[in-house]
């Protein structure tokens, strides 16, 4: 059986596994659902050993006919850009479910419940980023928002539900404009050749078809994704899903699915409809210029430390779809390393800020105080996931950042230029709670708070191990991406300006 | 003037015969038979004709022809996916039939009075409605394949009659039954007179009832427009209202709510498949020439329809008015497949018939479970909490609401895609675009039912999930499976439908 097929199977395997055991044994429960994590991660990284990063087709690929009458397949494959991120959701799965140990108690359903929802979940990251039909993208798309929406419905504080209606409206309205630029594409390529979804066929069609048609179905994809990433102004959803989520959902949600926005508007936008993407991008990177800084302005704003990280995401998901609309190489290759780091500095800051409100039952951030002295351990990590999310250099984010900036300013300078506050606003919405939460006296109500214990050590251990490692020697990654990157530049007649050496010559 | 004796095809006219035969002999049990002996040995008759009525439309289904019964009649492919559809649906409504706990004990007894009281201490059961539900069954059976318009008329009326009594027999609330009766009546009996207006107009154009006759004259074009034009007007109003289309819809909320909840999901599945199957007929048949003088309206139909059904369907606070709503809503829908006018849109719509008709009888035997002391429970907010105190039937029928959402991995997702996809095929983007944005509408409603079930908690007031008979839940889990079957595997189907559906002319 086909490797990628193997993988996106073993989570389900797993969730199999977690329904037979009883209901009261929910240590063999939560034992079992690591397990079955771990050993998904462990399958991804020997997978990313047999990758060629120098072929920049499709590797690990199946297909198998699915709905024929449609020309429907079943068909996997992985380059370098969805390679990375197959590695991000599987890494922060298993990291989810071992610092979120307690986080199905208080839910609605059992601990069965939410790990069988977790691994179901998992399933679906992966089969989202490994289809390569267009058709069974979708339907993942689609139908990873029902683990979510139980998840945070079910698990979640405060107004869990409406948090949860809210992004699953929101997600499906964009799914469902999506369905019709779909239904548009598979009209266009069965006129055209026959019927098909194949991404690689799909992305020749736009030649046969109207800029007017072009554009339409481009947005289609794109307000989808917007939607998905987000991208100011549909951001709305966003604040509430991670303030009523518990933290590991959170996470999944702001790591990983969120990233599947940004990874269709590569994957889907660019080749699919390379003149429209070509035309919307001055709109595109004036939205991705305002979330950057609209969203720095609002964490910095943010009383409840969940919705600051959920802030900040959106001002760095602004920095991912600049780059990404840059069209260049580098924009290209610092967006989707931004996505793999974004996904662990946001784990980091997420898990700790999770433990800080589980210890001190508050989320928000006045209440907290000199933490520093009392809990060490969970304080420096927190400093650490911050200061990844400002992109100190040394730290990974650092690497990505700046090349979206370079990449970017090579072809729009006056977007990376206004972009460059935003680092210096993330400085201010970063170091502002640090300062107030971790240093300085320690207030009352925080004497008395336990620091990590050694399950949460191991858990964020790895994760700040990558922040640092990858911060030093991004070079793994990035030559798994850059391939990728420049196949998508060139494969759609996007070129690299060149560097003007000695602007006056 | 010669008589000549009637040539009957008898093979390609059995499920009728066989159907009708049963209803007849229904009649006479409840002539002849004792009166405890009457439920079973009609429960039995009415499965055993309708089975073998499947068993003889499969055995006939590779025949073809216009000469059934004198080129009233004809048989092909797509008359023999209607009927099975129609067959199987009935035998589903059937199982919920036999659960008399929904019909009253003596149509006749008015309400409140002597009489219905000691008709209830008998435990009298009404078991004329199996003969009516044939009687029905064979009108629906013949409506799909009737190639003149005076056939057809017999046929509409066949199949209205017994439904008009049936709305009328609820154990419950028996004055709002009547109502929806005697309302379901008067505009049925209204809509026939405008079907046979619209006979006679077309009568005055051709110069011919048939078919194939009408479509030969509107090729010739010698004919008065006019008539044309009033003729197909007025016949579509019957047909409209068959199906409950915006502006024909007023009957169906109120005889949805009142009817007794099996008849109402007999009525939903049933009528529908028939209706659009004569609809299909007509259209594609008859009309197929003259697109241009009917296509503008009904795409205008088709768009209010499925915009109304799914704004008002928010604002219902009944599960069954919802569900009438909805249904006006996938009317709608059914339209995009008359007005794609092509071979897709022809299986699109049988798909569509039989994945939603299956699905409706479903959901409305699930809402025959929840009841008090009083009855059936139909109001939404009482229903807050089902998933905690029964989380089988919440899913099953968080499933089917689901699939009506069409969320991908469920026979509705299928069923929307292909319709939607043949409706943009013939060039029609205004169905396509409203279609998605009243999906995005109606996922809303769906979705508050799923919040209300899972993530509200229970009000104490007796309101309960009673374990469905056997029957009732054989009919459950059959239309569960072929909802998540159909979604996830609708390859055989689907390719079944392209390679037997197509009329013959």
């Amino acid at each position: 059986m086909n490797a990628l097929t193997l993988l996106g199977l073993l989570p389900l395997l797993g969730a199999l596994l977690v329904s037979v055991i009883p209901n009261d044994q929910v240590i063999r429960i939560k034992q079992a659902a690591l397990a079955t994590t771990l050993l998904v991660a462990l399958s991804a990284i020997l997978m990313w050993f047999n990758f060629d990063a120098a072929n920049t087709s499709y590797q690990f690929v199946q297909v198998a006919e699915w709905i024929p009458s449609f020309g429907i397949n079943y068909a996997v494959g992985v380059d370098g850009l969805s390679l990375v991120l197959i590695l991000l959701s599987v890494l922060l799965t298993p990291i989810v479910v071992l610092a979120g140990w307690n986080e199905s108690e208080g839910g609605r359903w059992s601990a069965k419940v939410f790990y069988i929802l977790i691994l179901v979940l998992e399933t679906m990251m992966i089969g989202v980023f490994a289809a390569t039909d267009v058709f069974l993208f979708y339907v993942f798309f689609e139908a990873m928002l029902i683990p979510v929406y139980f998840l945070i419905g079910g698990y979640g504080s405060g107004e869990r539900a409406a948090a949860a209606v809210k992004f699953l409206l929101y997600s499906l309205f964009g799914g469902l404009l999506m369905l019709a630029s779909i239904i548009g594409l598979f009209v266009i390529s069965s006129k055209n050749g026959g019927a098909t979804f194949d991404i690689t066929k799909l992305s020749e069609m736009h030649n046969y078809m109207s800029s007017t048609t072009q554009n339409l179905l481009f947005l289609g994809f794109f307000i989808a994704f917007a939607i998905k990433a987000p991208v100011w102004p549909l951001h709305t959803w966003l604040p509430d899903a991670a303030a009523s989520a518990t933290p590991g959902t959170s996470v999944l949600l702001l790591g990983v699915l969120d990233k599947v926005g940004t990874f269709g508007m590569i994957r889907f936008c660019l080749s699919l409809f390379p003149d429209a993407s070509k035309t919307f991008t001055p709109i595109i990177l004036v939205f991705a210029v305002i979330s950057i800084v609209y969203g720095a302005f609002l964490a910095i704003g943010a009383r409840d430390i969940k919705r600051l990280i959920a802030y900040t995401s959106i001002s760095h998901f602004g920095f991912i779809t600049m780059g990404i609309f840059a069209m260049t190489t580098q924009g290209h290759s610092g967006a989707t390393l931004y996505m793999f780091n974004h996904g662990f500095s946001t784990a980091a800051l997420f898990l700790v800020a999770g433990w800080m409100i589980s210890r001190r039952k508050s989320s928000t951030i006045a209440d907290f105080g000199g933490l520093q002295r009392v809990t060490p351990v969970m304080a420096w990590s927190f400093f650490i996931a911050g200061m990844s999310s400002l992109a100190l250099p040394g730290l990974s984010s650092f690497v990505s950042e700046f090349l979206v900036l370079v990449g970017t300013f090579t072809r729009y300078p006056v977007a990376a230029v206004i972009a460059t506050f935003g680092i210096v606003l993330a400085a201010l919405y970063i170091l502002i709670p640090v300062q107030k939460a971790l240093h300085g006296p320690t207030t009352p109500g925080n004497e008395n708070l336990a620091d990590l214990n050694l399950r949460e050590k191991i858990a964020i251990g790895p994760v700040l191990a990558v922040i640092i490692a990858l911060g030093f020697y991004p070079a793994p990654l990035l030559n798994v991406i850059n391939p990728a990157s420049a196949h998508v530049i060139e494969s759609q007649g996007f070129s690299d300006p060149l560097p003007s050496e000695g602007a006056g010559k | 003037m010669v008589f000549t004796t009637p040539v009957l095809n008898y093979a390609q006219l059995s499920p009728i015969l066989i159907v009708l035969a049963g209803a007849v002999i229904g009649v006479l049990i409840e002539a002849f038979a004792p009166r405890n002996a009457r439920h079973n040995s009609q429960m039995f008759i009415s499965l055993l004709s309708l089975v073998s009525a499947f068993a003889a439309t499969v055995s006939i289904r590779k025949q073809a022809g216009v000469d059934a019964a004198m080129n009233s009649v004809a048989f092909d492919g797509a008359a023999f996916l209607i009927q099975a559809t129609i067959l199987i649906i009935a035998v589903l409504a059937v199982f919920l039939i036999a659960d008399q706990e929904n019909f009253t004990a003596l149509a006749a007894a008015i309400p409140g009075s002597q009489e219905e009281r000691e008709s209830l201490q008998k435990d009298l059961r009404v078991t004329e409605v199996y003969p009516l539900t044939l009687f029905a069954v064979a009108g629906m059976l013949l409506f799909p394949i009737a190639t003149d318009l005076i056939t057809l008329f017999v046929a509409l009326e066949v199949l209205s009659l017994p439904l008009y009594l049936m709305a009328g027999l609820s154990r419950r609330r028996r004055l709002m039954s009547q109502e929806a009766a005697l309302k379901y009546f008067l505009l049925g009996a209204f809509s026939s007179a405008f079907f046979l207006f619209g006979i006679a107009y077309l009568y005055g154009y051709s110069g011919t009832i048939t078919l194939s006759g009408i479509q030969q004259s509107i090729v010739g074009g010698s004919g008065n427009d006019v008539f044309l034009l009033l003729g197909i007007a007025f016949l579509s109003v019957g047909l409209l209202f068959k199906v409950g289309a915006v502006p024909f819809h007023a009957w169906s909320p109120d005889v949805y709510q009142g009817a007794p909840t099996a008849i109402t999901g007999f009525m939903a599945a049933a009528t529908k498949v028939a209706a659009f199957g004569a609809i299909l007929r007509i259209f594609y048949v008859a009309f197929a020439n003259a697109e241009w003088q009917w296509r503008p309206a009904l795409v205008i139909v088709a768009i209010i329809t499925m915009l109304f059904g799914s704004v008002v369907a928010i604002t219902q606070r009944d599960v069954k008015r919802m569900l009438a709503y909805s249904s006006i809503a996938h009317a709608g829908f059914l339209l995009a497949g008359v007005i794609a006018l092509n071979k897709s849109g022809l299986d699109a719509s049988i798909f569509y018939l039989f994945a939603y008709g299956i699905a409706t009888l479903g959901a409305f035997a699930i809402v025959t479970l929840i009841r008090d002391a009083a009855g059936e429970v139909t109001d939404l907010n009482r229903w807050s909490g089902l998933g905690k105190r029964s989380p089988l039937t919440a899913s099953v029928f968080a499933l089917f609401l689901l699939t009506f959402a069409g969320i991908p991995l469920t026979s509705g997702f299928i069923g929307k895609f292909s319709i939607f996809s043949a409706a943009y095929q013939s060039g029609s983007t205004a169905i396509l675009i409203t279609g998605v944005l009243s999906s995005a509408i109606a996922a809303f409603f769906y979705i508050r039912v799923i919040v209300l079930m899972f993530f509200k908690d229970p009000v104490e007031d007796g309101t309960s999930v009673v374990l469905p008979s056997a029957l009732t839940a054989i009919a459950i889990a059959i239309a569960a499976v072929v909802t998540i079957v159909l979604g996830i595997f609708p390859a055989p189907l689907l390719s079944f439908i392209e390679s037997t559906a197509f009329f013959i002319r």
